[in-house]
């Protein structure tokens, strides 16, 4: 039987406000434990939670970003369950009236572009940590995570395959960097995905039953878990066997997903509006001012690219894929005298496989956009050739100097003169006459030979197309 | 001293009849004096003496606040920094506040000097201070009566001299009960008017801390401290705070007085509702008009409140897990163990059934039932309300369907005690201010008289009191044994 996969998306995401969502202790990662957690994190009698407003500006930029509704009016409920890194005994989360409604992003895989449903997103308060380690037998419990703000993102069950399901959760994670609303540090847990993922019969209306994956922090834990839960799913239906509702966990050393718990144990949660929250209204004005406020998205960059800049879909792809890396092309597009084309090949090729060669993320690239403009400049300006232009390329990444400087020091600069060219011309064909012959005779393949020699002598330098011409003139 | 109010007080400080610190001195030994009463968990006498020391130098350079060196108390509700801070439970019989709320920040600005902490009803929870951890509070003009509750403590120390004047938080008419029970005058001001920040919270959308004095122009001197926007609390209100003072002295001629015929029906103490009717004819002598309204849906305050206190009690209180603070039992087992065990050695037996109650209406199944049809009749009566308050300026009635009950006679049955509260609950479910003032005695026991005002009409409400006040002199009456 022919299968289809069913995946809808819970995405959490940290965002990146100073202070936390409901009181003024900061949010930075990787301090000491509890040093980061005031009377209100730690649920203290009597304290009282106050609504940080940047989050909500941070909310309504998100939903801006997927076309969606924003609620004019949204309530914050308390979701009840103990746990020891919950202080409260209770979340204040959103539930009825979430901040973000529908909304949706396109992704593309194998060159087909679909739309993705979101469902909603709303306002949350992030748990505290427990520390199982290095207590012998007992638990830690640091706070500094209580209360730092997390908006999670709800997605139609509208994927179909593990590779939409990536897709997806990395145009949310370059979404929400690229609105500058969160981090979307992984390793750090500031993006964590919750998969939700059944199977049924190819053609079947219904959905399978679904188990969650919960708390993926990278996109190739992602992968790799959904293919074990698919195929784990598929198999015990075959096996005749029906699939239990549940949460699962994902074992990144094993490869495996296991049940943590299954839904008949699932808590009842007694969501009720919080009263010690006023409802959050946002009004059309609020509205306008942020979406002035936003930046160009990726899906219009990547369009703009495309029709300014006549670059094809891949690359326009690649070059949106980060905020920072837009920007980095475009600066080299504007610094280089509008190479677009050229800029396009050179970042994408060479740039971006030098940094993932080195491990390292655009931001961190040790060639500037404008040292990079300098050397593509030079390229246009038939300073050098592009073989040249490789050599000087290595020196930019390991110093600090500019295309220029490098082009001076090393005298790399381009010989145009024909004269020049035309005397060693000379030399070759008088210090290889059986090549000369066998080209007159016909072997056109020889041409090459003639041109590398010249290009030996001087030492790359040569400029190709008069390098071609003259060599034509002389051999015949 | 301990005769004088506030006003008085203020003036023999600033004469330097006696200092702040003899004052002091003269309540802690009063309170010492009658410490039978149980009217105090907490006793401050080192931090008060300090207080009034500073007190007296504030004075003695001129210019201080009018509260300067004034002894007042505070309901054990209070988070009071360095100070136990217990709101009646064994569960917080260990916690000492590490900060202060913001209405004990205020009287601290206002140079107030804090006697100690008050006996209440385990986290407010009770209408007869029965449920405290630390035991009954007796009243003083009965020492085998309760004093009521939640803030049976605060009425009855501020009956019994054992301080001038203190606070009382109220959810469902527990400064006014208290306050009609003990023969003082209670303020419960408008929800939103005082902040809440470092109140513990028993019911979020009720709570209400407010004054607690022995007449209306001492709780208007109070409630000028304790008023105003708090932006550490999201529902108190940003609305400017008028001068309480100011407008005590306005007369009454036209002042529009309702009565819902709900609260003068034939189920109130006839004794009770003659003194009222002698309450209500004083006022007429003052120029007052007096227009029978009616509020039908009066009757469904109290199933709808203990919908929606519980089920916000029942969130409230589950931060008393044993883990960070307060009791923790011995030797856990294991996580559910350490829960259980705690929450069920430290709550008491009305706490536990409130956190009953809330968790079922909240639950799968039943939250429309019961806490979504709870919110609506909560709408309902805030429409009764509004209704009434666009024909008439303040509304009248009783605070109690009797004075003050024996102690024991009604902890065995929560529905008899839930009752007690058939007059205030409403109010707290609108989100009104009213106050409690004292209209006589049957059989020698104090008998309080409501008044009701429209949302932030606290001013009017305390000018209603004074005036009555001015010709009466129930507020000046002293239980025997305390003079």
């Amino acid at each position: 039987m022919e299968w289809e996969t069913v995946i809808g998306l819970e995405i959490h995401t940290q965002l990146a406000t100073k202070s936390k969502i409901f009181s003024a202790a900061a949010t930075a990662y990787g301090a000491e434990p509890n040093t980061q957690a005031c009377a209100v994190d730690l649920g203290l009698p009597g304290v009282l939670p106050v609504l940080n407003e940047e989050a909500v500006n941070m909310a309504i930029k998100f939903g801006l970003g997927i076309e969606a509704e924003i609620a004019p009016v949204s309530v914050f409920a308390r979701k009840n369950y103990f746990y020891p890194d919950l202080p409260k005994g209770y979340q204040i989360s959103q539930m009825d009236l979430p901040i973000v409604g529908k909304g949706h992003v396109d992704i593309e895989v194998d060159g087909t572009t679909k739309r993705i449903n979101v469902t909603r997103a709303h306002l949350e308060e992030d748990a505290g940590k427990s520390l199982h380690e290095d207590f012998h037998g007992l638990t830690g419990i640091d706070l500094n995570r209580a209360g730092t703000p997390l908006l999670e993102i709800v997605s139609e069950p509208d994927m179909r395959s593990p590779k939409e399901a990536i897709a997806y959760a990395r145009s949310i994670h370059n979404l929400v960097k690229w609105l500058g609303i969160s981090d979307g540090n992984m390793e750090e847990g500031s993006f964590r995905c919750d998969v939700n993922v059944s199977v049924r019969p190819k053609g079947q209306a219904e959905f399978g039953t679904r188990r969650e994956i919960k708390n993926l922090n990278s996109f190739r834990f992602m992968q790799q878990a959904i293919d074990f839960e698919v195929d784990w799913q598929i198999e015990q239906i075959e096996s005749g066997r029906q699939i239990q509702q549940a949460t699962v966990l994902f074992n990144p050393n094993t490869g495996e997903t296991r049940a943590m718990r299954s839904k008949e144990e699932a808590n009842d949660y007694r969501y009720f509006p919080d009263p010690d929250l006023l409802p959050v209204l946002i009004d059309e004005a609020l509205k306008a001012k942020i979406k002035a406020d936003l930046p160009e998205l990726p899906t219009a960059k990547k369009q703009r690219f495309i029709n300014q800049y006549q670059l094809d879909n891949d690359a326009a792809t690649i070059l949106t894929s980060s905020r920072f890396l837009a920007d980095y092309y475009e600066n080299v597009v504007t610094e280089s005298g509008c190479e677009a084309k050229l800029s396009a090949n050179w970042i994408v090729g060479d740039l971006l496989g030098a940094l993932n060669k080195a491990g390292l993320e655009i931001s961190q690239s040790p060639i500037e956009a404008s040292r990079l403009a300098g050397l593509l400049k030079r390229i246009a300006d038939n300073t050098i050739s592009g073989k040249i232009a490789k050599q000087i390329f290595d020196t930019l990444w390991e110093s600090a100097q500019t295309a220029d400087e490098v082009i001076d020091a090393q005298g790399l600069r381009q010989i145009t003169d024909t004269g020049a060219i035309a005397a060693i011309i000379d030399e070759i064909i008088a210090a290889n006459q059986k090549q000369v012959e066998q080209y007159r005779g016909g072997n056109e393949k020889v041409f090459g030979f003639f041109v590398g020699q010249v290009m030996k002598a001087m030492q790359g330098k040569a400029n190709p197309a008069e390098v071609n011409k003259l060599l034509k003139d002389k051999l015949q | 001293m301990h005769t004088k109010t506030i006003t008085e007080l203020a003036k023999s400080l600033r004469a330097k009849e006696f200092s702040s610190v003899e004052l002091t001195h003269a309540y802690l030994d009063r309170i010492k004096q009658y410490s039978e009463l149980n009217s105090f968990i907490t006793v401050t006498e080192e931090q008060a003496l300090t207080a009034a020391n500073a007190a007296d130098k504030a004075l003695s350079l001129g210019n201080a606040p009018l509260l300067t060196g004034i002894p007042i108390a505070q309901k054990d509700i209070f988070c009071t920094y360095g100070v136990k801070t217990s709101c009646g439970s064994k569960m917080l019989d260990n916690f000492i506040a590490p900060y202060n709320a913001t209405v004990v920040e205020k009287f601290n600005q206002a140079g107030a000097v804090m006697l100690g902490k008050l006996n209440m009803d385990e986290f407010a929870m009770g209408s007869s201070n029965e449920t405290s951890f630390y035991g009954a509070v007796q009243n003083p003009w009965d020492i085998n009566t309760v004093a009521g509750g939640s803030s049976g403590g605060s009425a009855a120390a501020v009956a019994a001299r054992l301080a001038v004047a203190v606070t009382g938080t109220d959810t469902g008419g527990s400064i006014r009960q208290p306050a009609a029970l003990c023969g003082i005058t209670g303020l419960k001001p408008t929800y939103g008017r005082v902040s809440r920040y470092g109140m513990i919270a028993y019911a979020s959308s009720l709570d209400q801390g407010g004054p607690m004095a022995r007449n209306a122009e001492d709780a208007a001197l109070l409630l000028q401290a304790m008023a105003g926007f708090d932006p550490k609390d999201s529902t108190s209100v940003d609305a400017p705070v008028p001068d309480y003072q100011e407008s005590l002295t306005n007369s009454l001629a036209g002042l529009k007085i309702g009565l819902p015929k709900q609260f003068f029906s034939a189920d109130l103490n006839p004794e009770i509702a003659k003194t009222l009717q002698a309450a209500i004819a004083e006022y007429q002598r003052l120029g007052a008009e007096v227009k029978e309204i009616s509020m039908p849906m009066l009757e469904y305050a109290i199933p709808a409140y203990y919908v929606i206190a519980s089920a916000e009690c029942s969130a409230n209180l589950s931060r008393y897990d044993g883990v960070r603070f307060g009791y923790r039992c011995d030797n856990p087992q294991d996580l559910t163990d350490l829960y259980t065990r705690s929450r069920g050695e430290a709550f008491g037996a009305e706490v536990k059934r409130r956190i009953l109650m809330g968790t079922y209406a909240l639950s799968a199944g039943y939250y429309d039932a019961y806490y979504l049809k709870a919110q609506k009749v909560r709408k309902l009566i805030s429409d009764d309300f509004k209704r009434a308050f666009s024909e008439v300026d303040v509304i009248m009635g009783p605070v109690s369907p009797s004075t003050a009950f024996g102690i024991g006679e009604k902890i065995a049955d929560p529905i008899e005690m839930y009752l007690a509260d058939i007059y205030t609950i409403a109010i707290n479910l609108a989100g009104l201010p009213a106050l409690s003032i004292p209209a006589g005695f049957v059989n020698a026991m104090p008998v309080g008289l409501q008044i009701i005002g429209n949302y932030f009409d606290e001013a009017r409400l305390l000018n209603v009191a004074h005036q009555y006040q001015q010709e009466t002199d129930w507020h000046k009456q002293t239980p025997k044994g305390f003079e």
